[in-house]
């Protein structure tokens, strides 16, 4: 029934092409793992400021060490510290938003407040502020970052939470004696995965342009510590003029892997995927 | 069609994302002036004219020519400020205040005649009472704390006449001669209040952070400055630094690496030399487990010394073994540059016997405004890695630098250039004493300071130059810190500004410096 709804329509776009790039940005993350052109890190005075092609895909920067290697790792240093902070800034987001909207109250207000009062800041700035006082590195960015991703998230859950507790099923569930804990997470949930989703795309999104930014400032990753598409850009601004191989290496990867998710969160959207259903209509229809 | 317009709308955001990332702080690329200024350049000097030099960090807060901390400062205040004796480009102590100086045989008594006509920032002629005034603070004569190091010496300073001052030392020290260049100020004046030199420019203002302007000096007793006025802007970003300078915002920029130069292109007149610096991996030797000679030997076999400056100036500059640079030929030591040749196993024996087989973890603290340095910390990370030392950088700004790593000697290791305030091995060697204030790597070695101590005291300047060469060799053998090089130095000068002269000190005369065409000034 679905599809047939469907085949009325273009196919989405936005999507596909989102999943498509980032499944290769992924799969180059995963092989990195396990196998890049050159050793990220080796340098070679011979080898110093190659414009691309030959051997180097991307060149070499200024240490003679491969790009195309380091924008592998970097890439995955990048999105590995968004994966871990949007984790941390989803999970507590859903939990909090999930009760304050469900249960409302006083509460609800206080928390919200409190919410507000985050969100007020610029999460970039108030990153570097909580920076200078925890220290850097990569561990330390990522609770930083999850942590100021978390009102974001509540506040999405929340609004949605409030929305779906006023309907008939959460209703009907409340009369059939179903607990609070088992409606939030079974029966509500569910219902706003759309949103929640495309909350996370964007979330991913501004985890990989924070950790990047701050990389650049030089609050981020420290360049000891791993590759950071980050600090590639800042390493290489002196090499602009002369060798900007360097800089749009590290650029394009930063801004393809947000390209990526703004389009799977522009998918996610703009069209419902998923109607709002309940349990037992979804099985009649199964 | 939609599809066309989505994919270049796509593209253009990708590029702008890219080029605002990139360009952050470079921002604005460079329109540079009129190419016929490029022709004069063997052009006669054109007096006057407003030269602006870019210089990399702030001065110190505060501008006492007898308590200069950092380098930076030095090379400005050189043209403030003038003592007794002025150094010349080939190292030599020249009369400057004074116009005469003569030691007595047994060189502990110094006698000065003051030169005629010399007059300070404020009109007023240079008297006895200034310079007893001045040399008398500098020791610490009526205060008890010295604010030179090695000037608690001086045991009186006296004027039997209104032209000669006479200073005697507590102990006869012929190289004493060299701190002569201390600075004269007016009698009673608080330099920290207003700073009044002798020098060819006079100090005009300063905003922090921002910019320190002097103005020419019209009273000057020497051959006058060429430019009317000389602002230092401080541009603490290296690539901003280029920027201005190509935009002809700086007419002048010192200390600049061979990326920059390459960056700059054909249209500045640029010159090299060396920084008259040792540049080295400075340890903390109170810490563990510097404090441990085997590991600080395994390190200095661990590094490289001509990769780094292959990757940092395209193999120029001139490798070092201990404190002290190859331009101060006196009591430079070439030999002992190759006591610790690159050796990788012998690296890893001498720390597995320090009981380190597998290394160890360590942090280097970096001032990131110096990217030749903090670009050295990033190959001597890699060459470490050979020896399973993990190196941690830690990139802080320049007044981090010099509260936590200077003064409070609480870092673990740092990549620094230290030079000599002063022309003498004293300025270079002292630091290592244990007892010493400005010794910020905590090296401790009695032999070291019995030496430093004879060293000191000989009246044969022989005799004093081998004893020098001794500690010198001590710091290479004890591996106090591993030594790196006395780094290549680039000055680029914009179109229409020539004249820059190296000195052997960490100076920048800008006297010297002028227009060659109307326009430029």
């Amino acid at each position: 029934m679905k599809k047939l709804k469907n085949s009325h329509r273009a196919p989405n776009y936005n999507l596909i092409w989102g999943c498509v790039i980032t499944s290769i940005m992924v799969l180059m993350i995963v092989v990195s793992f396990f196998w890049t052109p050159f050793n990220p890190d080796a340098m070679s005075y011979a080898e110093k400021d190659l414009a691309p092609g030959g051997a180097h895909l991307l060149g070499t920067d200024n240490f003679g060490r491969d790009i195309f290697s380091r924008v592998m790792e970097g890439a995955g240093t990048t999105l590995s510290i968004a994966f871990c902070a949007v984790a941390i800034g989803a999970s507590f987001g859903t939990v909090i938003g999930g009760l304050t909207g469900y249960f409302g109250g006083a509460w609800d207000e206080f928390i919200m407040r409190i919410n507000d009062a985050v969100t007020a800041f610029p999460s970039i700035l108030l990153a570097l502020v909580i920076v200078t006082i925890t220290g850097s590195g990569r561990t330390n960015i990522i609770f930083i970052l999850g942590i100021l991703f978390i009102p974001s998230f509540a506040r999405v859950v929340r609004g949605e939470f409030a929305k779906q507790r006023q309907m008939d099923y959460v209703k009907n569930a409340k009369l059939m004696g179903v607990k609070p804990g088992r409606i939030m997470f079974v029966h509500i949930l569910p219902n706003i995965a759309p949103v929640l989703l495309s909350a996370v795309a964007i979330g991913f999104n501004n985890a990989v342009l924070a950790e990047a930014s701050m990389s650049y400032l030089g609050v981020g990753v420290s360049q000891t510590e791993a590759v950071s598409l980050g600090r590639m850009l800042l390493d290489s601004q002196a090499y602009w003029m002369t060798s900007p191989w360097q800089a749009l290496s590290a650029g394009c990867a930063i801004s393809i892997l947000i390209l990526g998710f703004a389009l799977i969160s522009e998918g996610l959207g703009t069209r419902p995927m998923w109607r709002p259903t309940t349990k037992r209509r979804r099985k009649q229809h199964a | 069609m939609r599809k066309t317009r989505k994919i270049t709308a796509l593209l253009l955001a990708v590029l702008m994302l890219t080029a605002a990332l990139g360009g952050c702080t470079g921002g604005k690329s460079a329109e540079t002036a009129s190419p016929s200024a490029s022709a004069a350049v063997s052009a006669a000097p054109v007096q006057g004219g407003e030269l602006t030099v870019g210089i990399a960090q702030d001065l110190d807060d505060s501008i006492d020519p007898h308590k200069m901390v950092s380098a930076g400062t030095r090379e400005v205040l050189f043209n403030v400020f003038e003592g007794l004796l002025k150094p010349d480009t080939a190292g030599e102590m020249q009369p400057a205040v004074a116009s005469d100086c003569k030691i007595n045989d047994t060189g502990d008594v110094f006698t000065f005649t003051l030169r005629d006509g010399v007059k300070f920032h404020n009109g007023n002629p240079v008297t006895t009472k200034d310079v007893i005034y001045s040399l008398k603070r500098a020791a610490g004569l009526d205060t008890g704390t010295p604010l030179i190091n090695g000037f608690d010496e001086v045991k009186s300073v006296e004027a039997p006449d209104d032209k000669t001052v006479v200073v005697t030392l507590k102990k006869p020290d012929i190289e004493f001669k060299a701190m002569f260049t201390a600075a004269i100020i007016p009698d009673g004046n608080d330099p920290t209040k207003e700073t009044i030199g002798t020098g060819p420019f006079k100090f005009a203002s300063r905003s922090p952070q921002q910019n320190v302007v002097l103005e020419k000096f019209d009273g000057y007793w020497g051959t006058p400055a060429h430019v009317d006025k000389v602002t230092y802007k401080i541009i603490d970003n290296a690539e901003t630094l280029v920027m201005s300078l190509k935009s002809g915002s700086v007419n002048l920029v010192a200390h600049l690496t061979s990326a920059q130069v390459k960056e700059l292109g054909s249209d500045f007149t640029v010159v090299d030399g060396t920084m008259n610096l040792v540049q080295a991996l400075y340890l903390n030797n109170k810490v563990a487990p510097f404090d441990n000679v085997k590991v600080r030997q395994a390190l200095c076999y661990a590094i490289d010394r001509q990769n780094i400056m292959d990757m940092l100036s395209n193999g120029k500059g001139a490798a070092v073994g201990s404190s002290m640079y190859p331009n101060f030929k006196k009591y430079y030591r070439a030999d002992l540059a190759d006591v610790y040749k690159p050796d990788v196993e012998k690296a890893k024996s001498l720390l597995a016997e320090a009981g380190y087989p597998n290394g160890f973890t360590m942090d280097v603290t970096v001032p990131s405004n110096y990217q030749p340095h903090v670009d050295t910390a990033a190959v001597i990370a890699e060459q470490f890695k050979k020896i399973g030392v993990t190196v941690n950088i830690k990139n802080v700004d320049w007044g981090t630098w010099l509260s936590e790593v200077y003064s409070g000697r609480n870092y673990q290791s740092t990549v620094i250039g230290v030079d000599a305030a002063s022309l003498t091995a004293r300025a270079m060697l002292e630091r290592f004493v244990s007892t010493s204030t400005s010794n910020f790597t905590n090296f401790s070695d009695p032999e070291y300071d019995k030496l430093y101590a004879e060293a000191a005291a000989a009246t044969d300047e022989a005799k004093q130059v081998e004893l020098y060469k001794q500690l010198e060799e001590i710091l290479t053998k004890d591996a106090a810190n591993v030594y790196i090089q006395d780094m290549c130095d680039y000055v680029a000068m914009g179109q229409g500004v020539q004249g820059y002269e190296f000195y052997p000190l960490y100076v920048m005369d800008m006297s010297k410096v002028y227009f060659t065409n109307k326009t430029a000034a």
